[in-house]
């Protein structure tokens, strides 16, 4: 699940209160049915948590670190040996198993904060912008082992990244100022707040005649027009539901015009982001 | 209980890892190696191991703090301690085993000062009564420093406000017994009976009183208890 806000929206707080590191102020969070405040031990034993600033013990090996952290999460000796060389190798930490945390690049200090994450195999995953601040191939390789994680077991993760969100969660949650305001798989999100379709098509013709006929098919809400040297592009918004696309090269074949291209446009996640965070006042 | 000593065991090493040990650990040794002989140099020396005590103890007040400043302090600062408290760790497993660790580096100097008083045994024929009960009262006494220590380093993420305050309250404690002098009435007895120096000074007497010892447990049981609270506070509503 993706969690989505803008700085200061209470992402990192919602995290670290499922994580029983902050009480909720009122409410209550259960976890498997275990009260994270009541019975904190037991819902504290199925979460890994990796905070945004991913603190580690610099003075430590990653392999140390590990088996402290092993231990802390309860883990018999035997488990924690094997699940670390599981954990180091999905990481891909080999070469730096006896490294000082210390002298880690921050894209290997991010492996080694979500290798002591799912070290003691929690049911619940928490990663708090998990990609932040690390080089692109790195980002990459990060949210591969995100996405495979996420098969295993739930991974909630914020971010302000928006396709990382769309590209990693199966359900998006986008928070502002404390409040939930959607809640919806990527595509719905894009779908529903949109309410129209919206197709992007180039057509060869003079602008001024193809303008007037396009506004004219059945269906159309508004057409705008982009001059892109020679190149000339319409964004067709259409009425919800209403697929244009076979009408549309219909009339700009019967005018002898020719279609170049045309591609339906969904709302990218930024822009269903501002319109849901941003407080249009008129 | 094992994961209090996965605790302990980490902040051992990194204590016999990290500078400030052996830079305390030096103080302590060079300083009171000075008080300890001394008294030696006089025309008709003592064989006793007083000065040292009475030296060490002043410095403890000093050196505790900045073995202890760094226990929960750092993990604040680094945001580890949002990892360690989000573990399924209960809070007195943490306090207990980094005061453990603190115990532990303590008494590895006090076995090293054991030194002077093994030179006294070979060179001198001293009374062995208050040497014993001296180290088990400076035991107590380092304990208890180093739970003043725990606690404020269990309050701030500032190592040094850490140091500084558990000196302050080491302090208080160490001056208290004046208050019998200046502070009528009950109130006096009672501020000055929580001074330290009343109640280590009968032990390198060589007198062990159990209302010495009760009082050194006390004070470690009230410090660590609140340092433990204060852990948990991060969790009240």
């Amino acid at each position: 699940m993706g969690f989505l806000g803008p700085n200061g929206a209470g992402k990192t707080t919602t995290m670290r209160i499922l994580t029983g590191f902050m009480p909720p102020t009122r409410g209550k969070v259960t976890l498997d049915g275990y009260d994270v405040v009541e019975q904190s031990l037991e819902a504290r034993r199925r979460v890994g948590y990796l905070p945004e600033t991913v603190p580690l013990y610099t003075d430590m090996s990653v392999n140390g670190y590990l088996k402290y952290m092993g231990t802390l999460r309860g883990m018999p000796p035997k488990r924690i040996k094997s699940r670390l060389d599981d954990v180091i190798g999905l990481c891909r930490l080999g070469d730096y198993r006896k490294t000082q945390i210390g002298k880690l690049s921050k894209g290997f200090r991010q492996r080694v904060g979500i290798a002591q994450a799912i070290l003691h195999e929690p049911q619940l995953l928490v990663l708090d912008e998990p990609t932040i601040g690390i080089d692109p191939i790195q980002v990459v390789e990060t949210r591969r082992l995100i996405k495979d994680l996420g098969r295993d077991q739930t991974v909630v993760l914020s971010s302000h990244i928006l396709p990382e969100v769309s590209m990693l969660c199966d359900r998006v949650l986008i928070i502002h100022e404390g409040r939930i305001v959607a809640e919806d798989t990527p595509k719905n999100l894009a779908q529903g707040l949109q309410g129209v379709d919206r197709l992007e098509v180039e057509i060869g013709g003079p602008a001024a005649e193809v303008l007037p006929v396009l506004k004219a098919i059945r269906g159309v809400n508004d057409v705008s027009h982009l001059n892109n040297d020679g190149r000339h592009t319409y964004t067709i918004q259409a009425q919800a539901g209403q697929d244009l696309r076979d009408e549309i090269s219909k009339v700009v074949i019967s005018n002898g015009w020719s279609l170049r291209g045309m591609q339906m446009v969904g709302m990218s996640l930024e822009e269903i982001f501002l319109r849901l965070t941003t407080h249009e006042e008129l | 209980m094992r994961t209090a000593q996965a605790v302990a065991w980490k902040e051992i090493q990194i204590y016999f890892s990290s500078p400030t040990a052996y830079i305390v650990g030096l103080i302590f040794l060079a300083l009171t190696g000075f008080f300890f002989t001394q008294d030696l140099g006089d025309p008709f020396p003592e064989a006793t191991l007083v000065p040292f005590f009475d030296g060490a103890i002043v410095m403890f007040i000093l050196l505790a703090p900045a073995l202890t400043m760094r226990l929960l302090a750092e993990e604040s600062k680094l945001g580890t301690i949002e990892l360690l408290l989000t573990s399924p760790v209960r809070d007195w497993e943490v306090i207990i085993g980094k005061y453990v660790a603190s115990l532990v580096f303590f008494l590895v100097l006090v076995g090293l000062s054991f030194f002077y008083a093994i030179l006294l045994f070979v060179y001198a024929d001293p009374d062995p009564g208050p040497i014993y009960a001296g180290y088990l009262g400076f035991i107590l006494y380092g304990a208890a420093a180093l739970a003043v220590g725990l606690l404020t380093s269990t309050m701030t993420n500032n190592q040094i406000v850490s140091a500084v305050v558990a000196m302050g309250i080491l302090l208080a404690l160490f001056f208290a017994d004046r208050a019998f002098g200046s502070v009528s009435g009950l109130a006096g007895e009672i501020i000055g009976e929580m001074g330290i120096r009343g109640h280590f000074d009968d032990f390198s007497r060589g007198v062990i009183d159990t209302t010495n010892i009760v009082y050194f447990l006390s004070v470690i049981a009230f410090f660590l208890f609140l340092s433990i609270r204060t852990l948990e506070s991060r969790r009240w509503r």
